[in-house]
């Protein structure tokens, strides 16, 4: 049976790596998941095979939490919309943080049980770290889901937070420490307190975090979570867990990093300086000219005589629900021979690739989508950009204002195209607050409205011609 | 149960952490949401384990426990899985 257990831990983890691989193209990306899958199946049932035994007394419970778990998750894993994917995935991740901090706890409890067999201090420690960083990552992602869900609007901000928090993980640590060094001898009290004020330490933590930011940290807490998930494994025993866990606590890593990159921060700006919430400090410049409104026949005309036209989603086309519009209005265009592409800022929508994701449940291929790099060299030839929903992530601002908070943030070269066309609800400036100087230029016009409604009126002039 | 020595541990440790690395290192930004998802997913392993906790678990508290512990790695075992999976069917190519 011993046997039987080890082989499907083995295949699950070379399932694991090799879904991991495959995810990592478009192409294959699809089989990746079915492959990972398969691994986790296995090892699943095979574990649960050796419980069915008439005197392991637990069975039934076990299958009783293991159908409770999975129905709430399918459930709202099948009705989610894809514009709330990132708070979900942040809930699932801390699902899976409580879990490895629950093993940690099951292990921590029984070793003070008369009846236990030692645990050597390697184990302890590990089983202590697992449990601290599982359960930061559970409260952590839960804040991360109620801010992104719109539960929490505020970000809580106060002078010496941060030497509060610092105490409190100072305090965190002390009492590992102590459960770590007393081993059997340690109080139920103590250990209570030690998960309690990790638990708090993970909300503290996340809660001054701005909303903009939060996919940096969903991404650390996964990544947190792997680790977790390693450690506890390796309380256990359990190969497959320190191979998955190390694996998604590296790739995490590796992931966390491209995306601050991608947002011109470093991760230590991002978890310990709130930005987001203050206006900036930097001298605003000041704006010449004004804001050219146009009307949606007009943009039609220019759009089907065009030969090049470049398309420039934002967040706010999402919100809109305007991407199957849009890419209506696409097809339309592709019809009369106008050569059409997607260009997509690695931080547009929520989270980097989350605006690919709304594109390709309108439909869009992902071969018309092209990342900043592709297509920022393409813009001057392009006889209209459409800006959708999209403000700081193509503002000039940040090639040429060093005062500006997003100066230096890598940006879509929209204002170099010879027409700019912005679909806009209102004149507010964007998420980070910055006036945005594209809309002021020459060669921009605004058309005033909501995404969709703007979209099916372009549509519908464009079938005049 | 069988348990690793120091150093195997941390061979495995080592070794699976440059794994991650390169796997994820070439990864077209398109990819970055459903990637994260899927290794979210991946990490839901700890369901094996919280079976395996909650299995010799004895007594009220780490039954208990182990309950919830079983409860929540399923959540993010099938949770990961079902919103990947979503996410990826809808990528395509435009030659079909």
């Amino acid at each position: 049976m011993n046997y039987l257990i080890d082989s499907s831990y083995f295949l699950a983890a070379v399932l694991f790596i090799l879904g991991l691989k495959r995810m990592s193209s478009p192409v294959t990306a699809r089989s990746g998941i079915v492959w990972a899958g398969i691994g986790m199946l296995a090892a699943t049932i095979v574990t649960m095979a050796t419980y069915a035994h008439p005197d392991v007394h637990n069975t039934k419970l076990m299958l009783l939490a293991l159908m409770l778990g999975s129905f709430i998750a399918y459930v709202s894993a099948k009705k989610v919309a894809m514009t709330d994917m990132p708070q979900m995935i942040a809930l699932y991740n801390g699902m899976g943080g409580g879990a490895a901090a629950a093993i940690a706890a099951v292990e921590l409890v029984r070793l003070m049980s008369p009846a236990s067999e030692n645990m050597n201090s390697t184990h302890l420690t590990l089983a202590v770290l697992g449990a601290i960083i599982g359960t930061v990552s559970l409260s952590g992602s839960i804040i991360a889901f109620a801010k992104l869900q719109g539960l929490i609007r505020t970000s809580w901000n106060f002078s010496g937070q941060q030497f509060l928090n610092l105490g409190l993980f100072a305090v965190v640590l002390i009492l590992g420490a102590v459960t770590i060094i007393q081993g059997p001898e340690t109080g139920l009290m103590l250990l209570a307190l030690f998960f309690a004020l990790a638990f708090l330490f993970g909300i503290l933590m996340t809660l001054p975090i701005g909303g903009a930011d939060m996919p940096v940290v969903i991404s650390l807490y996964n990544a947190l979570t792997g680790l977790a998930v390693a450690f506890e494994g390796f309380v256990l025993g359990n190969a497959a867990m320190i191979i998955a866990g190390t694996v998604v606590g590296s790739a995490g890593t590796l992931l966390t990093q491209l995306m601050a990159k991608a947002m011109n921060r470093s991760l230590a700006n991002v978890l310990f300086s709130g930005f987001g919430n203050k206006t900036s400090s930097g001298t605003q410049e000041e704006v010449a000219g004004s804001m050219k409104a146009i009307e949606a026949p007009d943009v039609a005309v220019m759009m089907a005589y065009a030969q090049k036209v470049i398309i420039v989603p934002g967040y706010g086309m999402a919100v809109a629900q305007a991407q199957h519009k849009v890419w209506e209005l696409c097809k339309l265009l592709k019809e009369r021979g106008v050569d059409v592409k997607f260009a997509i800022h690695p931080v547009a929508g929520r989270m980097p690739g989350h605006m690919n994701v709304l594109l390709a449940e309108a439909g869009v291929p992902y071969d018309l989508i092209y990342d900043l790099d592709e297509i920022n060299a393409e813009f001057p030839q392009a006889d209209v950009a459409l800006i959708i929903g999209a403000n700081d992530v193509v503002n000039p601002v940040a090639r040429s204002n060093p005062d500006s908070p997003i100066y230096g943030m890598p940006i879509l070269d929209a204002d170099k195209a010879k027409n700019v066309i912005v679909i806009k609800r209102g004149k507010g400036a964007g998420f980070s607050g910055v006036e945005n100087l594209l809309f002021f230029m020459d060669n921009t016009r605004m058309l005033y409205g909501d995404g969709q409604k703007m979209a099916s009126e372009l549509i519908a002039q464009v079938k005049e011609f | 149960m069988d348990v690793f020595t120091g150093f195997t541990a941390l061979y495995i440790f080592m070794l699976a952490g440059f794994v991650g690395y390169e796997v994820i290192s070439k990864v077209p930004v398109i990819l970055h949401t459903p990637l994260m998802s899927g290794s979210n997913f991946v990490h839901g392993i700890v369901l094996v384990g919280a079976m395996v906790a909650m299995g010799h678990a004895e007594g009220t508290l780490e039954l208990t426990i182990g309950f919830i512990g079983v409860a929540l790695a399923a959540g993010n075992a099938v949770g990961g899985y079902v919103v990947t999976e979503r996410m990826l069917d809808m990528f395509k190519s435009s030659k079909g």
